[in-house]
């Protein structure tokens, strides 16, 4: 059973691990043979090599991005179920309150990170609120419908059973909602990032607190190509990684019972 | 009460009588005076007007086998449901004559519902899944888990504690449901065509496993189906509806005396009560005005 499930993963890692290897030699081999200048495009080996030869400071620039992506994506958690929670609550707050919640989606954050970094004096402050801001809606939105999506006959049995309120939340809201307040999850993580990066870009900002986005445009600023693509490697990885943690919590969470946790016996 | 008078049903019942005997309350073996149950003149409109019941009388007595049976729209269902306590009716008394009264003035009765899908939570083991109407009532765990399993082993399910619902087969999961509309000793069991679902072999194997818990623990239960075979096969008594409005259309007395087994499927009493019953629903169906869906 282990030997066949560490076969499966295997399967699933090595193919795209091969096409990424493949890829990575041709671009090498391109930027090689038709000897493009690293200041144009630069080899994989020059993106590793000023990633090595600056460590401390692009894992304190990386650190300080994660910081707030991470900060912004509790605070989206946070609210965000709040909301949902007042949201079903009450039909009528929904209504007054949701055109709003879309409002906050759809407006473009780079055009309201400005104003943000302008209103809250402390730079910190202010990119955590644009992160939180775009990484809130699929949380707010997912956890709404779960909340909602109950089934009839698991409504029918618990009033049978004189349920009180609090057992109707805590036994039957909130477990039948997890898989899509995890899907929503998901999305935000990616989101928190994106704010996280993109409100660093408006902000400019540099010194102790300086993030990836800084660091890559300084890099851009100075022509160090190679510094910027490094930069972008490592806001791609921390991407990948904090979905799969998100990947991670929902597997612990719904394991045994759900089934977009479940392998298929004859997928 | 405690889970030991929960747990024995009997005893429970002995103290009714302890009870009736005190209050003088004479003990008359009329089927009325006996009724757990009892519906006068029960009607259903639905916001949208359309009449689901029209004065529906029906009396259930303890050790009753009920079967709602009629076609599909005669509001057996919302029949069921209003028994539940799950819909009120919009015109009509509704009474349970042998329960306790609590402050609200509500009758104290207990009732198992099995509905027509398992409505077992995915996410937890089948224990927890039976466990829950006691969670609901503010029971323990560790206090019931005894009658857990018994309630599992009942319904033949001792070896799938530990099994989520998504790992068992829809009888599996039927029994389960059975068994946790059993664990608290509801005073009438109420079934809304529990079986439908199910394929004619596990249907069969269920109907035997049902009238066998029936006897062993002296069970009313009242059953919807449409299906004229089980009714016969399972009730004391079948009470035919017929549609728009659902009302009652007849009701047929089914005396053949429990235990029932595979001979009593093969028997011409029961093709007889098969053939009667079938009558008697076709009567039911032509007393329905044609309305175009």
């Amino acid at each position: 059973m282990v030997r066949r499930s560490k076969y499966v993963a295997l399967a699933e890692v090595l193919p795209p691990f091969i096409v990424g290897v493949a890829m990575l030699a041709v671009w090498e081999a391109a930027c090689r043979v038709f000897a493009v200048p690293s200041y144009l495009f630069p080899a994989p080996s020059a993106i590793a090599h000023s990633i090595v030869v600056d460590v401390p400071g692009l894992m304190r620039a990386l650190w300080s991005t994660l910081r707030v992506a991470l900060i912004a994506l509790g605070l989206a958690t946070a609210i965000g179920s709040l909301v949902a929670f007042l949201f079903v609550q009450n039909k009528l707050i929904e209504r007054c309150f949701f055109p709003y919640a879309v409002i906050l989606q759809v407006t473009p954050i780079v055009a309201i990170a400005p104003l943000i970094i302008i209103l809250v004096k402390n730079t910190q402050i202010a990119l955590i609120i644009c992160a939180t801001i775009i990484a809130i809606f699929p949380i707010i939105s997912n956890t709404t419908i779960g909340l909602r999506s109950i089934d009839a006959g698991h409504q029918d049995l618990f009033a049978i059973n004189h349920a009180t309120r609090w057992h109707n939340l805590v036994l039957l809201r909130i477990p039948s909602a997890l898989p899509f307040f995890f899907a929503g999850l998901r999305i935000a993580s990616g989101l928190s990032l994106i704010g996280a990066v993109v409100a660093e870009f408006v902000a400019g900002t540099g010194g102790q607190s300086a993030g990836l986005a800084y660091e890559i445009l300084q890099a851009g600023f100075q022509l160090d190509i190679p510094r910027m693509f490094a930069g972008l490697f490592l806001i791609t990885v921390t991407g990948i990684a904090l979905f799969l943690v998100m990947v991670g919590f929902s597997k612990l969470a719904l394991g045994r019972w759900h089934d977009s946790e479940m392998e298929r016996e004859n997928g | 009460m405690t889970a030991r008078q929960l747990a024995n049903g009997s005893t429970e019942r002995t103290r009714e009588n302890d009870q009736r005997k005190r209050w003088n309350v004479p003990s008359a073996e009329q089927a009325t005076d006996r009724a757990l149950l009892q519906l006068a003149g029960i009607s259903k409109r639905f916001s949208n007007g359309l009449v689901a019941l029209e004065g529906v009388d029906l009396s259930v007595g303890p050790g009753e086998f009920v079967t709602l049976l009629g076609p599909s729209g005669c509001g057996k269902s919302t029949l069921l449901r209003v028994i539940a306590g799950l819909a009120s009716p919009s015109n009509g008394r509704f009474d349970w004559p042998q329960s306790n009264h609590d402050g609200d003035g509500k009758p104290g009765r207990s009732l198992g519902f099995v509905f027509q899908e398992p409505t077992l939570l995915p996410w937890r083991t089948v224990a927890d899944n039976v466990y829950l109407p006691l969670q609901l009532a503010g029971k323990r765990k560790g206090d019931v888990q005894d009658r857990i399993v018994e309630a599992l082993a009942q319904v033949g399910l001792s070896r799938f504690v530990d099994a989520y619902p998504r790992e068992l087969s829809g009888g599996m999961k039927m029994r389960v449901s059975i068994a946790r509309a059993l664990l608290t000793n509801p005073h009438v069991l109420l079934m809304d065509e529990p079986f439908a679902a199910l394929d004619e072999i596990t249907r069969t194997k269920l109907n035997n496993d049902l009238l066998e818990l029936f006897a062993r623990k002296h069970l009313t239960v009242i059953f919807v189906t449409h299906s004229v075979y089980e009714s016969v096969f399972l009730s004391s008594r079948i009470v035919v509806m017929s549609a728009r409005p659902g009302r009652v259309s007849a009701e047929i007395a089914i005396d053949v005396p429990y235990p029932r087994a595979e001979e009593y499927r093969m028997s011409p009493t029961y093709n007889d009560c098969c053939r009667r019953v079938s009558d008697a629903l076709r009567r039911a169906m032509a007393e329905t005005p044609f309305v175009s869906d």
